[in-house]
């Protein structure tokens, strides 16, 4: 169970590969890793975006993210499970959030995975301040239930 | 003796300042921390709140030394 935060730019490919090689539980145990990662998208609700600004606080995101971890470990087999995240200035393309699980079985992993992901855009204090060009920005006022399904 | 009360993100900017101090001298509750610390703003929806880190609801008891946190619909992912 690893929680980052990151307030420079990330490569989630390399994270996982460092994180595998160095740091994974039981690794002879794995059948299954479940990955999401999330970027930054240049357009939100009917606007161009040209960056963000992401503010959280210190020390209860970090707690907030942990605990997060241990319920999707007491609800699911899972061998272990990394959050990572950035804070601070953001543009389009960017990684912002990295979720793995690693399981026995995927069922555990993918099903946890997505607890975990769900979890987080609804309790962790991250706040979203959008930049939609050199002089206009706004908040991102909530964030969407992802199991409700999109209209079209 | 004394709360720390913070302020994040919209909800600091509403208020215009990012935290304050309020001295303890009775147990009260987190609706009366917002409520002495801003005796001129009204509570906006929405807002969480939390207790040395942890999620409360606004009817739990602030303790001396406590920090309490008030913040908006949080956005990360």
């Amino acid at each position: 169970m690893t929680v980052i935060l990151y307030q420079q730019g990330f490569n989630p490919y390399q994270i996982l590969q460092d994180y595998e090689s160095a740091q994974l539980k039981a690794p002879e145990k794995i059948g299954a890793t479940s990955i999401f990662i999330g970027t930054m998208r240049d357009f939100n609700e009917g606007s161009n975006v040209t960056g963000m600004t992401l503010e959280y606080y210190p020390g209860m995101t970090e707690k907030q993210l942990e605990k997060i971890l241990q319920d999707a470990h007491s609800r699911w087999a899972i061998e272990d499970s990394l959050i990572v995240h950035r804070v601070g200035d953001i543009l389009p393309k960017d990684p912002i959030v990295l979720v793995a699980v690693w399981s026995s079985h995927r069922g555990d992993a993918f099903d946890a995975s997505r607890f975990i992901m769900e979890a987080l855009k609804s309790t962790a204090p991250f706040w979203k301040k959008e930049h939609l060009n050199s002089t206009e920005s706004r908040w991102v006022s909530h964030n969407t239930n992802g199991y409700q399904l999109k209209t079209p | 003796m004394t709360i720390n009360v913070h302020y994040f993100a919209s909800l600091k900017e509403h208020i215009g300042r990012s935290k304050n101090e309020l001295p303890y001298t009775s147990p009260l509750t987190v609706r009366e921390v917002w409520e002495q610390s801003n005796p001129d703003i009204l509570i906006p929806n929405n807002v969480l709140v939390a207790v040395n880190m942890d999620y409360v609801d606004w009817d739990h008891l602030v303790e001396d030394q406590d920090e309490v946190a008030f913040f908006p619909p949080v956005t990360g992912g």
